[in-house]
């Protein structure tokens, strides 16, 4: 069996599990936030039993519309603060966690080798540590509340192997990005993604949550990563869960493997309005923008501002265009903080945001106006995505955001580089 | 009670996502029918009034992509949508669609020889779809059984009381 494959097994009780058959798994960890917890709470309540099935394993996060931008999304935020403490569940409030699926393993919710589910589609972000995550809706998240449990059709695997060393500003999230460009948005439908190779082994787990957290862009249930020194590192000190790193058998089960080599890839561009509209950034060169946002719970890690600074040092934001900056979460901001990073996005003219997932969704900061052009690090490109129906979204990585922001329209890091 | 579901059909294309189906300046809002008001306004603003007294939506593949959103199948179903079939659809929707009640059908051949405003009769239990207006007929994948009883429950919740208080 594959990675999938043995977590649904054991999950569900069974020696093996194949694609293709249903399994009535156990739940170990079930994350709703504030816009997908309050119908969760609604139907919870229709289901007529008291208490959720292990306070332990329900996990409430604020991050879509924070600070409150309404009535009624504060209205929302009341009712999940409510939920939580009639329920004695951990809730991240607003300034106290950030973006849910930076939070999610920043404070040890996830661990290698188990179920997590989220009201939210890119929980499939934690498959970087070798669980199986996915993506589910409020009536379902309801019913794990009340019974632990979720039926799951286990999925044919798509592996992907990744071979060769980055260029100096080619990053997973161009790597992502190709991937997608190369399967299609439906390209991975029903299935799961399986990430492998010596690029994958070698990358840091900011760079595996943005591969993983994108899966579902191409349609995939899951995207998952074998867990290894680098996961137990990062996990050291979050989780004091024992965790088995789970690895897929030398003859496991494969629909079909599709090979990369990013040694020769240059960054790559995301054009509208759908995310496997996917070009090389030399050929979307000279597209003018209005807006860059550097963020989300795709790109807005501590390496990922790490990166975007070292662009921007000494560098202005050009007239006319917003930078908007977002750390993904407290304790990335505090970190960039510390390193001095968020002076150097104040000193070129970016505004800093507190840490919730900002623009990327169009509830809240930083929309759109008709006609607009943003160039950004979140996930999707949809018409409308952020804001008006008639603006569009580029879909690109920190550094050439960062060097778009410098320029006006959308560039390569390297060709800013060049310049100077 | 019938399975069966008659209405005039409105056709959209592949990879119609949740944020044309509910964009997310709309999510603040938690009653259904101010949901309603808004579903697919990201493709067609006048989709709306078009479903209004019940419709049948075809889709091509991956109809209901993106974001986990239960409030785009919670805005279809009281806007009049009594039932969507597509190609493929984005797994995240199709459970939810079950779990709140709103029939969803695979049937790979659908988006060719259905047009906007055709009549449809849909049988989701027996697995039959007929276009009325040109007597084609088409392959359905079935639901499995538990869906059907999901669906014929009107949802999860009904769904998982009565097992509950069965137990």
């Amino acid at each position: 069996m594959n990675i999938t494959e043995k977590i649904l097994a054991k999950a569900s009780g069974k020696q093996a599990v194949r694609p293709g058959e249903i399994v009535d798994s156990n739940v170990d960890m079930v994350m709703v936030h504030d816009l997908t917890g309050p119908l969760a709470v609604e139907a919870f309540k229709k289901i007529g039993i008291q208490k959720v099935w292990n306070n332990k394993k329900v996990v409430v996060i604020l991050d879509h519309q924070v600070p409150a931008e309404s009535v009624k999304a504060a209205e929302l935020h009341k009712t999940m603060r409510q939920f939580a403490k009639d329920q004695n569940l951990q809730i991240y409030d607003v300034g106290r966690g950030g973006i849910c699926h930076q939070v999610m393993p920043e404070k040890g919710h996830v661990v290698p080798g188990t179920v997590i589910v989220g009201a939210d589609s890119h929980t499939c972000t934690y498959g970087a540590f070798g669980a199986f995550a996915t993506g589910i809706g409020s009536t379902e998240a309801a019913a794990v509340f009340a019974t632990g449990k979720i039926w799951f059709k286990v999925p044919p695997t798509i592996k992907i192997n990744v071979e060769g060393n980055f260029q100096k500003y080619t990053t997973p999230k161009d790597l992502i990005l190709a991937i997608i460009g190369k399967l299609g948005v439906d390209g991975a439908i029903y299935k799961a993604a399986e990430f492998t190779g010596p690029t994958i082994q070698s990358m840091s787990i900011a760079g595996r949550m943005t591969i993983c957290n994108m899966a579902v862009e191409m349609g995939a249930k899951n995207g998952i990563i074998e867990a290894d020194e680098t996961t137990r590192k990062f996990l050291e000190g979050r989780t004091k869960v024992p965790f088995e790193a789970l690895k897929s058998d030398e003859d496991a089960n494969y629909e079909r493997t599709v090979e990369f080599d990013v040694s020769k890839m240059e960054p790559q561009v995301a054009c509208p309005a759908s995310v496997d509209n996917v070009k090389p950034v030399s050929e979307v060169d000279n597209v003018p923008i209005e807006q860059a946002f550097i963020g989300s719970c795709t790109n807005g890690r501590i390496e990922d501002l790490r990166l975007a600074a070292r662009v921007l040092k000494g560098r202005r934001v050009k007239d006319g265009v917003r930078a908007l900056v977002i750390p993904a979460s407290q304790e990335v901001y505090s970190q960039a903080l510390n390193e001095g990073l968020i002076k150097i996005f104040t000193n070129a003219g970016a505004i800093v945001c507190g840490s919730a997932c900002g623009p990327c969704l169009g509830g809240h900061i930083g929309l759109l106006a008709a006609g607009e052009s943003c160039v950004s690090t979140s996930n999707r490109n949809f018409i409308g995505r952020m804001g008006s129906t008639k603006s569009s979204v580029y879909l690109a990585s920190p550094a050439t955001v960062a060097a778009s922001a410098v320029t006006g329209k959308i560039t390569s890091p390297s060709a800013l580089e060049a310049k100077a | 009670m019938t399975t069966e579901i008659k209405a005039k059909a409105i056709k959209f294309g592949n990879n119609v996502d949740t944020d044309v189906i509910l964009p997310g300046k709309y999510l603040v809002l938690v009653d259904p029918n101010e949901l309603a008001k808004h579903a697919l306004e990201g493709l067609d603003t006048e989709f709306v009034r078009k479903a209004k007294g019940g419709v049948i939506l075809v889709g091509g593949k991956n109809f209901g992509c993106g974001s986990s959103r239960e409030q785009a199948p919670l805005a279809l179903k009281y806007s009049g949508v009594k039932c969507v079939i597509a190609e493929s659809f984005a797994r995240i929707f199709f459970r939810n669609a079950i779990n709140i009640g709103l029939p969803v059908i695979e049937s790979k051949s659908i988006s060719k020889d259905v047009q906007t405003g055709d009549e449809l009769v849909v049988d989701f239990e027996a697995g039959k779809i007929e276009n009325l207006s040109n007597g084609k007929k088409f392959q359905v994948n079935k639901l499995p059984p538990f869906i059907l009883q999901i669906l014929a429950d009107g949802g999860l919740i009904e769904n998982l009381r009565k097992k509950m208080s069965k137990k």
